[in-house]
């Protein structure tokens, strides 16, 4: 099923298949290894709520719901 | 001229650790991204010639992302070290090799140095080395740079490497793509321009410095463009070669990562993405709980500060008097309620040692006479009450080196993310703020890790609200005082840095009130598994922190303690004036048959009148004089520090305060005023604290400033913090003066104020929902 990488639950698995967004924040999330088929795992959410830490490529990466919300997932169902 | 090796790798692989093994030098390593600004030297002595090893800041990319990666890729580009040696963390290759691959676009000589391979080795991890090598066509060295393993190996194979020429190769399969890549390649050759394939490969991207740069030949990929059709990423071309680099690394080189086979059960968790629960995740659960995490944030702030000003050990009410007492005081002679913090105990004794030891002695065996009073009052005065603070200043630092050297920092900036954005800060703004609770030059030189211009602009204007090391010791002398601030000194310095907090979250949306900007800068960051401080790292910061101190104290401190000395006891007619055993005679100096009056008339310890000096007269008395008409609205009644006979000393402090902050409390102590004789209320010391704390910063960090701001925006800037810290300090002490007079006033002028802040709070909160809205 395809969702937005801050519609996944904590602990949810996806595979990315869409980067949206455009200029530096993309490229930054391109440079960051958040590329199309690369495997992201929610860890957690911070204690107000945002910004979401996720594990992607062997290591945990912070970013903003709004960002997250740029990102296309395919989670199993 | 010697050769010149340059580190670059991803921030947190251990880059500057590398670059204190080699050059044996103690610059600055922390456990979060962006602790090197700007690049640093340093000499590699132990081969055939002397190597400069130059230490770039930590990058992910050669993007133009930030500032840093602007300043990593021209240095490679345009300065042509001999060599670069990649360090590359063996236990995160995969995101690590990417920075790889654009760097061997660049036509330089490359060694990879493999870093963290004892980790690798505890975890009984390997890496194929030699296949490695052989795929990426350049020498590869495995080292550990923190246990200082191989490193003679690594700086070997560079030299090695360095003697010959290397042309630049590139990952990338797609054969259309490299199609045009060649085409625009040989573009750039005839236009005779170094490294064209790094340059080829980056116009194709559409790098934003590179088009600007060609912007004849962004038609030919423009054109190429319309042609193209890949099946996942239509003509995107920027996602078409990350996504080449990525896939490249993952089919090439992830099969060279042979995990521990007793562990593989969770290797194959690994590979959906799903870590295995190492210690650091454990830790992290506890430390960004969803609802535990802010307040052991704020108890681990409060902890830091309780320990190091604290007057008693977790508010536990101790009698003590007589042995106990005096060796918990340092020697004070007065009783105590409570065991002081470690903080408190080590200046106390600091204090006996400068102050009964050295100059009382001193006193009782020197004669009376001007340069008696220039060493003892002045220079011994002034420094030595800046250096009794060096303990407390040395103990915060400990610990803000340990929350940074551990990776807590980067997860305080994940916790408040949310709540600075609502200010238009992203939570990346809040690391070189934390810096500058060190000091404000790195801090605002660290702004450049921020991609965004004005958030950029808009963190250097908070600056100041954090309070740096050099502030300390004026909180620290506040935190002594008799009066009620004396009494609960850590709440007092603690109040101090969480109001700093709190007051760069209401400056944040007092100046987003008044901007049309409603862009608010992305915050994606990597968050660094936690680890042990290393003894090293903290005792290198320790060791920088105490030597700046040090010789800001005997260099530009004491110069100001002489000048200070000589303008408070020398008059405008350059005369000394503050003659001992005075008599009357002496003491009014007849000029033009005007009576100076020099001397006062006050009563001594046994009751017997005498004449002693009044410092008002002297020049400097006369020019804070002026002075105090100036800052008076900022504490004019009594308790105030504006009002009566000190207070213009408390206004030339200020002053000297732009030389350097240590300088406030050398200047009071040379104008004779220490934790024993500053009379000051709660409202006239928060409202001095509050001034100190927001205004003009010293020199160096004005230079740093300048060196980050350009044009109106400096002079904006200055303007700023000297306007703000004024405004504050007057609301204050507007506050705290209607509490002394009734506290139903008092209420009033809080309820006014905290309803004008909560309003503007409202507004800006509006408005930046609605800019989200738009960017989603």
């Amino acid at each position: 099923m395809l969702k937005r990488l801050d519609e996944l639950k904590v602990g949810e698995t996806g595979q990315i298949k869409k980067v949206g967004g455009e200029g530096r924040l993309r490229r930054r999330l391109f440079d960051m290894g958040v590329t199309p088929g690369a495997i992201v795992n929610v860890r957690k959410l911070a204690p107000l709520g945002d910004p979401i830490e996720v594990t992607l490529r062997g290591y945990e990466l912070t970013l903003r719901k709004v960002e997250a919300n740029l990102i296309e997932v395919e989670v199993e169902d | 001229m010697s050769k010149r090796f340059a580190l670059a790798g991803n921030p947190n692989c251990g880059k500057t650790t590398l670059f204190n093994s080699l050059t044996g030098s103690t610059a600055h390593v922390g456990n979060w991204p962006g602790v090197t600004v700007d690049k640093k030297e340093g000499t590699y002595k132990k081969l055939a010639e002397n190597i400069d090893i130059i230490d770039l800041p930590g990058i992910y990319s050669l993007s133009p992302y930030t500032s840093e990666e602007v300043v990593s890729r021209n240095y490679i580009l345009e300065e042509k070290p001999d060599c670069v040696i990649n360090i590359v963390d063996a236990t995160n290759l995969e995101r690590n090799l990417y920075l790889t691959t654009q760097l061997l676009e660049i036509d330089v000589p490359m060694v990879v140095a493999l870093n963290m391979c004892d980790v690798l080795r505890k975890n009984g991890d390997t890496i194929k080395i030699d296949e490695l090598a052989k795929r990426l066509g350049v020498p590869v060295v495995e080292i550990s740079a923190l246990k200082e393993e191989n490193l003679d190996s690594l700086m070997k194979a560079a030299y090695e490497a360095s003697r010959e020429r290397r042309e630049g190769s590139t990952v990338i399969e797609n054969k259309d793509l490299l199609h045009l890549v060649g085409d625009v390649k040989i573009a750039f050759e005839g236009m005779k321009i170094a490294n064209p394939l790094f340059h080829a490969i980056k116009l194709v991207e559409l790098d934003e410095l590179e088009t600007k740069d060609h912007p004849s030949l962004v038609k030919m990929v423009e054109e190429f463009k319309e042609t193209f059709n890949d099946k996942t990423f239509g003509s995107d071309f920027e996602a078409l070669i990350a996504d080449a680099r990525y896939t490249y690394i993952s089919n090439h080189f992830t099969d060279l990562f042979v995990s521990n086979p007793e562990a593989e059960v969770v290797e194959s968790e690994e590979a959906k993405g799903t870590k295995k629960n190492t210690t650091s995740d454990k830790i992290d659960k506890v430390l960004t709980h969803r609802f535990w995490g802010i307040p052991i944030f704020v108890a681990i702030m409060f902890l830091i500060f309780h320990f190091t000003f604290g007057e008693a050990l977790f508010f536990i009410p101790v009698h003590m008097e007589g042995a106990a007492a005096d060796f918990f005081s340092g020697m004070s002679g007065e009783p105590l309620d409570g065991i002081p913090s470690l903080g408190v105990f080590l200046q106390s004794w600091f204090g006996w040692f400068t102050d009964s030891l050295i100059i009382e002695n001193l006193a009782n065996v020197m004669p009376e006479a001007w340069y008696t009073s220039l060493l003892l009052d002045g220079i011994l005065g002034g420094v030595s009450a800046v250096l009794s603070f060096v303990p407390q200043i040395m103990l915060l630092f400990f610990f803000i080196a340990i929350l940074e050297d551990s990776g807590y920092m980067s997860r305080i900036a994940f916790i408040l993310d949310r709540a600075f954005r609502k200010f238009g800060l992203s939570g990346k703004a809040f690391i070189p703020m934390l810096t500058g609770f060190g000091c404000s030059v790195p801090a605002i030189m660290a702004t450049r890790t921020l991609e965004d211009e004005k958030e950029k602009r808009l963190t250097i204007r908070l600056m100041t609200c954090f309070s740096c090391g050099a502030k300390a010791p004026i909180w620290a002398m506040l935190a002594g005082i008799g009066t009620w601030v004396g009494a609960a000194g850590d709440i007092f310095v603690f109040t101090i840095y969480l109001g700093g907090i709190a007051a760069a979250v209401i400056f944040a949306l007092f100046l987003k009130l008044f901007s049309k900007d409603r862009y608010v800068s992305p915050f994606v960051m990597e968050l660094p598994a936690y680890h042990w401080p290393q003894a090293r790292n903290v005792g290198a910061l320790l060791w920088e922190k105490l030597k700046h101190y040090m010789i800001k104290a005997g260099t530009i401190i004491l110069a100001c303690t002489i000048v200070i000395w000589f303008l408070s006891n020398f008059g405008w007619d350059f005369w000394y004036n503050n003659a001992f055993n005075s008599s009357l005679e002496d003491a009014t100096f007849n000029l033009g048959g005007n009576v100076y009056p020099y001397f006062v008339e006050a009563v001594n310890e046994e009751g017997e009148i005498e004449m002693v000096y009044n410092m008002e007269w002297s020049m400097l008395g006369t020019l804070g004089q002026s002075l105090r008409y100036f800052f008076y609205p900022l504490g004019c009644l009594e308790g105030g520090w504006t009002y009566g006979a000190d207070g213009w000393k408390y206004c030339v402090a200020t002053i000297t305060g732009l030389i350097a902050k240590e300088d406030v409390v050398a200047t009071m102590a040379v104008l004779g005023l220490d934790e024993g004789t500053i009379a000051l209320n709660a409202a006239g010391a928060y409202s001095f604290a509050a001034y100190n704390l927001f205004t003009i910063p010293c020199f160096a960090a004005i230079g740093a400033a300048h060196g980050e701001l350009k044009g109106k925006h400096f002079w904006l800037t200055l303007l700023w913090w000297f306007a703000m810290s004024y405004v504050v300090a007057r609301l204050i002490y507007w506050i705290g003066a209607a509490y002394v007079f009734a506290w139903w006033l008092g209420l009033i002028v809080t309820l006014v104020v905290v309803g004008a802040i909560v309003g503007c709070g409202i507004v800006v909160s509006k408005r930046q929902k609605e800019a989200l809205a738009v960017r989603a």
